[in-house]
Order: structure tokens, then C-alpha cells, then sequence
């Protein structure tokens, strides 16, 4: 089963914080990580390959430091790593990205199944996923919890809803995003890891992927960002005090005009 | 569009350093150098900037760009399961309404009570100018006059058996359709996991902006289009979105973000039946099964209360007790993820980073320190009540109300006062 993986490199959000005084974002020492989301990605695309056979592809677009990345994919066994790095790719939006993504897995030859995560942690859109696999014209099923069945010609699937879940079964190739429900990724083996320091990583940029330039980068992003602001941090309130049952009772007076 | 640094005026003061949400800017030999590949011209760093070294150029692109003027009105998708209008698109026709009159597209007036009049006292517009609710399905005519009376003024209704439940290709392709067939010029869909499968692959084959999640929307009076603004980072920048140049302007929002107006029953709408190529119904990916949660408590998205647990609790059982004080107040269960990573309860159930992020009207966070993580998937909640032991948990540090104690103390007290408040 030949497999590509999207991943994206992100800053490992948690640790962005507001600096109160300057009210600006804090970023001494914040990391660069693979999306959480897509460690799930990387994982179930592994365990396919070591039950069918075939091959895992990372694809990321990213600035050039996200070569590591996709030197992490590989460690967790991933088999190659591309890049698709341009500054013709700057400032994409969702619309863009998910264009210049296709774009690239096209490149790449035959596949029979794409994984992404269901979403990234600093965007947070999951329009990603569902982009490339409309660009690409291929069926979709997203939020996916768990594979059922699989062959080399489709696959059944269980796919998350807010109050249960779908069963679907899906030719391929296809595109899955999952949740984390799905697997819990391995930790690189140190042979992994000493693949992943060699492995060669191929840069796909504009001039390889001849892709519209109107479609591409800035110019072919339908959104716009007009302005970034630091939202007005959430503050502690009350503390109840007292015996318990007083606290219970004052509590349900502060707060009974909102249950009913 | 560029960006770029005036030298001459960078005094390399690292102000833009700072202000820069993505880390694209650094100091290099005392001035400012933008990484490129980073940046994506927000313009936080020209904001920032004391001395007006930061140019940044928003010339329009030379796009060829759709003939954005023939598009008129606000739609919303209805995404219905089960035969029944899920909740969050009546808070989107509510907040459409809103959008509506300040966009003056609204010329339709339901009724003629004075409460809004109509410039020029005139009807010129077709009446697709309106708010109008799509709806795809089979057998919904008892889902029409609800969605009338809760802002629709026009329903777009696409019925057939092979539509009963959603399936990503066939509701693709027939938005699509009604999109390039009546041109609305916003589209608002709920950010549910069906809303943004779907309205992914919608903007996608339009070539429409889309921005998920938003927190606000609002219409800018000048220019008429729509302000998205939604959080980013896990909730700690918030960025304003536009689609100037493309139509519709697409945005999903979750759950509890807007209100619903009051039903009004003597609203009039009028419903549009379209059926199109049988073609468009077919769907490569076949729909199995679909399997509910037996727990009535887990449907976190839509609830008004949610009561979660966490570490604190210190096993599955004790779960019982949240299950209690939920069941009085007719909340849901949600836990943090240390809980369901314990295994004590599944992972549907979990709110944070990695699991749903929810806005109820209370959150009572029982047992849970509060790290970043849980706080970016609740703070938006408009009550939250913190019970921890720990006086110096983070979650008091975003509590409403906050009780150091004993959970295990603190919660039997809470069911008890509320089954007596609310004679249960």
C-alpha cells in the first residue's frame, strides 16, 4: 500500500504565552513540533504499511526548518520525506495550501491512501485534509477513529460525530483525516533514528511543480488577515468560602437564573 | 503584496519582534529582517512599529476574480440528523439576521410592524436578498415553519431518500450547485465535524475564502464585507479575517458562540424546492452504519451545562458522581485528558487541545488543575465553578466561582442544593 502522509510543523502552542506587562506573545524557547494530530497520521500510515507491505510518504509545506519535521516522520518509520518550500508559497491560505499540496502529491506518482491529522494546532481549521482530497478529486472520511477493515481496494472505517459514530466504507485511494482515538504513536526505535539523520530529503519548490501562479501563495488565498490582537486574558472571580453545604447554597443562588 | 523593511528608518528597537505572531522577525546587525517564508502579512509589525519602517503593500493581486457584485444575501447551511435541524444553525439565522441589517441587504420585511422599515419604503429586491436556511435531507417539511420562525426567510430545500443522512459528495455537490445557481454572498455553516467536511470541499470548488471557527462576525460599514474573527494558537491571539475579493464569504462557528432569536410564529418565509441530476447524488464512500452513544450525557457541543472531572477524581467510579450532580442539571459529561487517558473514560468525552473545544453557559471543572491544554478547549464558557483542593490550581485562575475543597465533598453538597433549588 503506497501511503502519503501531510504533516505540518508547528510551535508547540502550549507554551505560547502572553507577556502581561508588553501584552505581546512570549516566544523565547517555544519549539518547533510535528502538528500532535498528525503523530496519529504518521502512525496509522506505518501500521498499514506493516500489514500490506508498500510505502509511507511525508509531504510537508513549510519553511526550510521544517526538513525535521519530516526527519521525525522517518524516525517513527515513515519511508521518504519531501519538502514543498517556495517563497511563491508564502502567505497561502487553506484554499492555497491545499492547491500547492495536491499539487505536489500528483507529482509523487500513484497512491492509494492519503492521511492527515484532523487538524493543525495552531490554525486549528482541519480545511486542510478536506482540501486536498476535493483538489485531487478523491473520496474523503474524516475524523476517523478507527479502521475497521483493509484491503488494497478499500477500506471500512469508523468515523467520529459529536454523538457517536459512522460506519463507512470507502474505495481507495482516499484521503482519511483521524483523531486521536486511532492509535497511540511509537516512540522512534534507534535505528529509526539513525535512518532519519541520513535519509535524504527531497525540496519540491515552484519550478518542479509548475503549479498556477495564480492559485498559488498570497495571490490565489481568498482570505486575508487584517489584523491580529491579544485577546483580553480570562480573570479569576470569587472564591466561595465557608462549610460546604453553605458554599453549595450560595453557589446555586450566584448561578440558578442559568440552569433551568 | 510585499513586505518589506526601510532601512533607513529601522532603528532595530525589536518592537516588531515582539508584536510578530509568527516569529518571522529578527535583528539582524541592529535591523529589522523579515523571514518570508513565515510571514503572512498581518501587519502586526507595521502596527507595531514607532517609526514607520515596516511597508507593507496590499496592492490587489491581478487575480482574475469572480464579478462579486451579482451576489446578495446571507445563507445558512441547516445541517439536520436524524430528520431534526441541529441546534447550532438556528444560533447561525440569528446572527444572520444581525449581519443582514447591517448589511441593508435585508429588504424582504417579514412582517410590517414597523419594527424595521425598508429604505425607500420599497420592495426592489429579488427575495433572495434575505436570510435564507439550506437544507438537504428527506422528508423535513416538519422542520420548515421552526426555521421560519427562528430567522429564515427563504429555505432552500433539497429532499430525496438517497439524501436522508449526510454523506460528504452528494451535499458537496449540491451546495455547490445552489451556490453557483443563486449566488449568496455569505455562507455560514456550523463548526460541527459535518459542517467542516462539508464546507471545506464547498469553498474549495468555488475558490471561496473560508474561515473556520470564528468568534465574531460583523460586517464592516464601509466596505460592506464580513469581519471573521477567530482565535488562533489555542485561543492566544485572535485574528480578524476577510474574503474581499471572493464570494460567498465563507465562515463555520461552533456550538453556543451566537444566541438564536426568539421563535417568532408569525414569521413568513418562503421555501424553494430544487432537485437536481440524480448524478450529483452519488456517493463514492458508502454510509454503513451509524452508531449513537448510548450515554445521553455525551453530546458536549450542544449542552448548556457541562459537568467534566478530572485526575482528581482518582478512578472510573467516581465518575458517578459528576454522572449525579450532570443528571440534576440536565448537563453532559466532559472530562480533561488525563482522565481519559487514564482510561477511565473514553475519549469522546474529552474537552481540551486535543479533544472538543466547548462554550457552554456553566463548566464545572471538578478535580481539574487546569492546564493550558483543558483551558483552550473551555474558556470561552460563560460561567465556569473551579473545585479543586489545591488553592493554587491554574483553573482558578479563570473560575467565575471558585471552591478549594474536597470534590468528593463539594459535589454530593452541589447535587443535593440543586435537586432542592430546582425541586427534583
Amino acid at each position: 500500500m503506497n501511503i502519503i502522509v501531510c504533516i505540518k510543523q508547528v510551535p508547540e502552542t502550549t507554551e505560547v504565552r502572553i507577556n502581561p506587562e508588553t501584552n505581546t506573545l512570549m516566544r523565547e524557547g517555544v519549539k518547533s513540533i510535528i502538528n500532535p494530530f498528525d503523530m496519529y497520521a504518521i502512525e496509522e500510515a506505518v501500521r498499514l504499511k506493516e500489514r500490506f507491505g508498500g510505502k509511507v510518504t511525508v509531504v510537508t509545506m513549510g519553511p526550510p526548518q521544517a526538513d525535521s519535521a519530516l526527519r521525525e516522520a522517518i524516525s517513527m518509520g515513515a519511508d521518504e520525506g519531501y519538502l514543498v518550500c517556495d517563497r511563491a508559497f508564502a502567505g497561502s491560505d487553506t484554499w492555497a495550501t491545499s492547491y500547492t499540496l495536491a499539487g505536489a502529491i500528483k507529482k509523487l506518482g500513484t497512491f492509494d491512501l492519503i492521511i492527515c491529522g484532523k487538524q493543525a494546532s495552531d490554525g486549528d481549521t482541519a480545511q486542510v485534509g478536506p482540501g486536498i482530497s476535493t483538489h485531487l478529486n478523491i473520496p474523503q472520511v474524516t475524523y476517523v477513529k478507527k479502521v475497521e477493515e483493509a484491503t488494497d481496494k478499500s477500506m471500512r472505517l469508523e468515523r467520529m460525530l459529536e454523538e457517536g459514530y459512522e460506519i463507512i466504507e470507502t474505495p481507495l485511494p482516499a484521503l482519511l483525516t483521524v483523531v486521536k482515538e486511532i492509535n497511540e504513536p511509537r516512540i522512534p526505535s534507534l535505528k529509526g533514528l539513525m535512518r532519519a539523520k541520513s535519509a535524504k530529503i527531497t525540496m519540491l519548490t515552484q519550478k518542479e511543480l509548475e503549479l498556477d501562479p495564480q492559485q498559488i501563495g498570497l495571490c490565489g488565498s481568498p482570505t486575508q488577515v487584517v489584523k491580529i490582537f491579544t485577546p483580553t486574558p480570562r480573570v479569576g472571580g470569587q472564591v466561595l468560602k465557608g462549610e460546604v453545604a453553605d458554599i453549595a447554597k450560595q453557589l446555586v443562588e450566584l448561578i440558578k437564573d442559568e440552569v433551568n | 503584496m510585499s513586505i518589506s523593511i526601510i532601512i533607513e528608518k529601522c532603528t532595530g528597537c525589536t518592537l516588531c519582534v515582539k508584536a510578530c505572531p509568527f516569529d518571522a522577525i529578527k535583528i539582524v546587525n541592529k535591523k529589522a529582517v523579515i523571514d518570508l517564508h513565515k510571514c503572512t502579512l498581518c501587519g502586526a509589525c507595521r502596527d507595531a512599529c514607532k517609526f514607520k519602517a515596516v511597508l507593507l503593500e496590499k496592492t490587489p493581486a491581478k487575480c482574475d476574480l469572480p464579478n462579486i457584485k451579482d451576489y446578495k444575501g446571507i445563507w445558512v447551511f441547516a445541517e439536520q440528523k436524524n430528520g431534526r435541524v441541529q441546534s447550532v444553525a438556528y444560533e447561525l439565522l440569528g446572527k444572520a439576521q444581525e449581519l443582514a441589517k447591517k448589511l441593508n441587504t435585508n429588504v424582504s420585511p417579514v412582517r410590517d410592524n414597523g419594527a424595521h422599515k425598508v429604505a425607500d419604503g420599497c420592495l426592489r429586491q429579488p427575495i433572495s436578498n434575505g436570510v435564507s436556511a439550506v437544507l438537504i435531507g428527506n422528508k423535513l417539511e416538519d422542520q420548515l415553519d421552526e426555521l421560519i420562525f427562528c430567522g429564515a426567510d427563504n429555505i432552500y430545500l433539497v429532499e430525496a431518500p438517497e439524501l436522508a443522512n449526510f454523506q460528504d459528495e452528494p451535499y458537496t455537490n449540491i451546495l455547490v450547485e445552489l451556490v453557483k445557481k443563486y449566488k449568496p454572498e455569505i455562507l455560514l455553516c456550523g463548526a460541527t465535524n459535518i459542517g467542516r467536511s462539508l464546507i471545506s470541499r464547498v469553498a474549495i470548488n468555488i475558490k471561496a475564502g473560508l474561515t473556520a471557527d470564528c468568534t465574531g462576525l460583523d460586517i464592516d460599514p464601509d466596505k460592506k464585507i464580513l469581519m471573521q474573527t477567530r482565535p488562533a494558537f489555542g485561543g492566544n491571539i485572535m485574528a480578524t479575517i476577510i474574503s474581499p475579493n471572493y464570494r460567498p464569504q465563507m465562515a463555520t462557528v461552533r456550538h453556543k458562540v451566537f444566541a438564536p432569536m426568539a421563535a417568532d410564529k408569525k414569521r413568513k418565509g418562503k421555501v424553494i424546492k430544487e432537485s437536481f441530476d440524480p448524478k450529483l447524488y452519488f456517493s463514492r464512500t458508502k454510509l454503513l452504519d451509524i452508531i449513537e452513544e448510548i450515554e445521553s450525557t455525551v453530546n458536549l457541543s450542544e449542552a448548556d451545562i457541562i459537568v467534566s472531572g478530572g485526575r482528581g477524581l482518582g478512578g472510573p467510579e467516581n465518575f458517578k458522581l459528576l454522572e449525579d450532580l450532570a443528571h440534576v442539571l440536565g448537563a453532559a459529561v466532559g472530562s480533561s485528558r488525563a482522565a481519559v487517558d487514564a482510561g477511565w473514560i473514553p475519549y469522546s468525552h474529552q474537552v481540551g487541545q486535543t479533544g472538543r473545544t466547548v462554550g457552554p453557559k456553566i463548566y464545572f471543572a471538578c478535580g481539574i488543575s487546569g492546564q493550558i491544554q483543558h483551558l483552550v478547549g473551555m474558556q470561552s464558557s460563560k460561567i465556569i465553578v473551579a473545585i479543586n483542593k489545591d488553592p493554587e490550581a491554574p483553573i482558578f485562575k479563570v473560575a467565575t466561582y471558585g471552591i478549594v475543597g474536597d470534590l468528593f465533598q463539594v459535589v454530593p453538597a452541589l447535587t443535593q442544593a440543586f435537586k432542592i433549588a430546582l425541586r427534583k
